[in-house]
């Protein structure tokens, strides 16, 4: 089941990424509609975390391409953000809240330039929204891991994007955090916003998210949250790899195979 | 003393030309290693330390003449071909990034010593000094070089200037710097182009053996005072700047010393003092133990009051040492330190042969005994342990609670009159 739309915020065709010469996204195809705050679900190793690196073209990919509002990534990356996991970076660095939320801004003030007032307003408004202003002059070291994805939060907030990438947002973090990134998220979608959100709770996801994309190294299905997440699909997707599609991946490593001709 | 004062006058140009370039080697090591530092880069530093010592032989060989720049160059290509080798080696073959730089660096290191040998036995007059490059000579510097790596040290800090934003940006979140669009792979080149050139300026004084640890001890040192980047890269200049000083003025005094072993020797100081005594060092935690333990005692004797007065709603009467050490076992030396500690704090008054408890004194013990309770009822009812469980738990938790968290307890356990043993919580009145 594999729902396309019409002008889709993210359009991914016919993608497959390698990972050690092993398969672990196999011809990926889907769009996702404007204005949705999407969950990306499966199993672990399913490629969830492939799939968000390769939109925002940090992976090299076999074949196929990725298209943001009908353009290259490259050309967009002013409007597109990006969460990653909070245990990829090493939190004891030099730095309190406020700089991490600054960095948001980066991109938007281009190389050369110092970074001015305003942005130091928008970053800490950002940091307001997440809650954290009190602790905006702390040490990314002492804060909570709650309090540091809520930074992660601030500085993607910071960028102002059209599209939000999220990396497993809700994981390590307590029920309030939770809560409360859930709520800004949904205001972001009321806003027109387009959030893709990498998730492994289902029981969650079901009140989370409004559409859904299933994935276990192959697209098992892509779409709105009616059609698409229903016990069978589940089922499907967390029913283990194909037996096949994994021993072809593992001759192509073996016998180091070109993925593609 | 003397000799300290005449090198400070720097009446000799040559004093002032060596003193001025290794201070000026100092800072820029500073600044750059901080990145080295924080992007986890420092063995690579070190290989690319020892990775020019060949260039500079070939640059010899070549040329024939000991030109600054003609060296350098040479120090920096080959410098740089390390670099791309170990990431060559990293990525494309089942060699491990680690094993990677060992490699680079023993067989980089070896060829180097090898043209260092046959240029010594070549019999060529120019070549005297040359071995100055392993360990370091500052006394070997000469106006021209000190000109050089001046215009060179500070070409490093103006580009570090330039992209600090975006150097701070990759070495904290490399992906995340890419997903803005930045680019990151030049700025990468860039950053890498520094910290080598950093290290063929840094070799002629420091050698070839020790260029490392300047590169990566100065920031050590700044990591243990501050969680700022700014003040990391101020203080690891001046640790920088301070080793530079040292090395340049030890070598005056003694001409025969190597200048790159002393300024290491000063600069591992600066870190290990750093390490011990430094705002995230080890004594500051040391302090916080015994901050925490005295707190323990402390709760922990006013509480023996507050159960000495129980039975017969007494508390402010006067106990002796027997009472107390009746009713639980302490050490005798901490018992008296404790009780020194409480009269310090108004807690308890020397009465008679004994002690009593103050009036702030009781509702402090009256508070601990509280928490201690209502953390019992808390564990027994909401994580279903046993009354006879929750005591030694409750034991280590009533210390630590804060006023917020006792309120909340409250709150949650609807300020209840007794403790799963049947013991009355008190309430302030």
């Amino acid at each position: 089941m594999i729902i396309q739309v019409q002008n889709p915020a993210i359009e991914v065709h016919d993608l497959t990424v390698s990972y050690d010469k092993k398969p672990v996204l196999w011809g990926i195809d889907f769009t996702l509609p404007q204005g949705c705050l999407a969950g990306v679900i499966g199993p672990n190793g399913s490629g969830k975390t492939t799939l968000i690196k390769s939109i925002m073209g940090l992976l090299p990919s076999n074949s196929g391409f990725v298209k943001l509002f009908g353009k290259n990534i490259n050309d967009v990356r002013d409007f597109v953000s990006y969460v990653p996991q909070k245990e990829s970076v090493d939190w004891n660095f030099p730095a309190s809240a406020l700089d991490v939320a600054l960095m948001g801004r980066y991109g938007k003030r281009g190389l050369f330039k110092r970074l001015t007032k305003d942005d130091r307003d928008t970053a800490m408004d950002c940091l307001k929204q997440v809650g954290m202003q009190d602790f905006a002059g702390r040490q990314i070291a002492a804060l909570s891991g709650g309090q540091q994805q809520r930074v992660f939060l601030a500085r993607a907030l910071a960028q102002e994007a059209k599209i939000y990438l999220m990396d497993e947002p809700f994981i390590g973090i307590d029920a309030t955090t939770e809560n409360a990134i859930i709520e800004i998220l949904r205001n972001m979608r009321q806003q027109g916003k387009t959030i893709i959100v990498v998730h492994h709770d289902l029981q969650s996801a079901a009140e989370y998210f409004d559409w859904f994309i299933l994935l276990n190294t192959r697209l098992v299905a892509s779409g709105s949250k009616e059609k698409v997440f229903t016990v069978e699909l589940l089922q499907e997707t967390y029913g283990g790899k194909l037996t096949l599609l994994s021993q072809i991946g593992d001759l192509l490593k073996e016998k180091s195979f070109p993925v593609r001709e | 003393m003397e000799t300290l004062l005449e090198f400070l006058s720097f009446s000799n140009p040559n004093v002032r030309y060596v003193t001025a370039g290794m201070v000026l080697l100092g800072i820029c090591s500073g600044v750059v290693g901080v990145f080295t530092f924080l992007r986890k880069r420092a063995l690579v530093g070190d290989a690319v330390a020892h990775s020019v010592l060949p260039g500079i032989c070939l640059a010899f060989i070549l040329s024939g003449t000991k030109n600054p720049v003609l060296l350098l160059t040479g120090a920096f290509i080959s410098g740089w071909l390390s670099l791309i080798l170990i990431d060559v080696i990293t990525n494309k073959s089942k060699i491990p990034a680690d094993s990677a730089i060992g490699l680079v660096l023993s067989v980089f290191f070896g060829a180097g010593i090898l043209m260092l040998t046959s240029i010594q036995h070549s019999g060529n007059a120019a070549q005297s000094g040359l071995d100055n490059f392993l360990f370091g000579s500052a006394a070997s510097l000469m106006k021209n070089d000190i000109i050089t790596f001046s215009v060179l040290c500070f070409a490093v800090m103006v580009t570090v200037g330039l992209f600090y934003k975006e150097f701070k940006l990759i070495s904290f979140d490399r992906d995340f710097a890419f997903a803005t669009g930045l680019p990151v792979r030049w700025l990468e080149i860039l950053l890498a182009t520094l910290t080598v050139l950093t290290i063929a300026i840094g070799i002629q004084s420091v050698g070839v053996v020790l260029m490392a640890a300047l590169l990566i001890t100065p920031a050590t040192a700044a990591y243990y005072w501050t969680n700022q980047l700014p003040t990391m890269l101020l203080y690891a200049s001046l640790f920088g700047a301070a080793a530079g000083f040292s090395g340049a003025f030890i070598s005056y005094t003694a001409p025969g010393m190597p200048t790159g072993p002393w300024v290491i020797v000063v600069v591992s100081l600066f870190a290990f003092f750093s390490m011990l005594a430094g705002s995230k060092g080890w004594l500051k935690r040391v302090m916080l133990l015994k901050k925490n333990r005295q707190k323990i005692l402390a709760e922990n004797l006013l509480k023996l009051f507050y159960h000495l007065g129980e039975p017969e709603n007494n508390f402010l009467q006067s106990r002796t040492l027997h009472d107390l050490q009746e009713k639980r076992k302490f050490q005798e030396t901490d018992l008296n330190a404790g009780l020194k500690f409480l009269i310090k704090k108004g807690w308890l008054q020397k009465y008679e042969n004994g002690w009593k408890l103050t009036t702030p004194g009781k509702s402090e013990a009256q508070r601990i005994v509280k928490i201690h309770r209502l953390w019992e009822l808390y564990l027994n009812t909401y994580l279903k342990i046993a009354p006879d469980h929750v005591h030694e738990d409750a034991e280590a938790i009533e210390h630590i609670i804060t006023p917020e968290i006792e309120a909340r307890l409250e709150k949650l356990l609807q300020r209840p009159e007794v403790d799963p043993h049947e013991k009355g919580i008190p309430y302030g009145s």
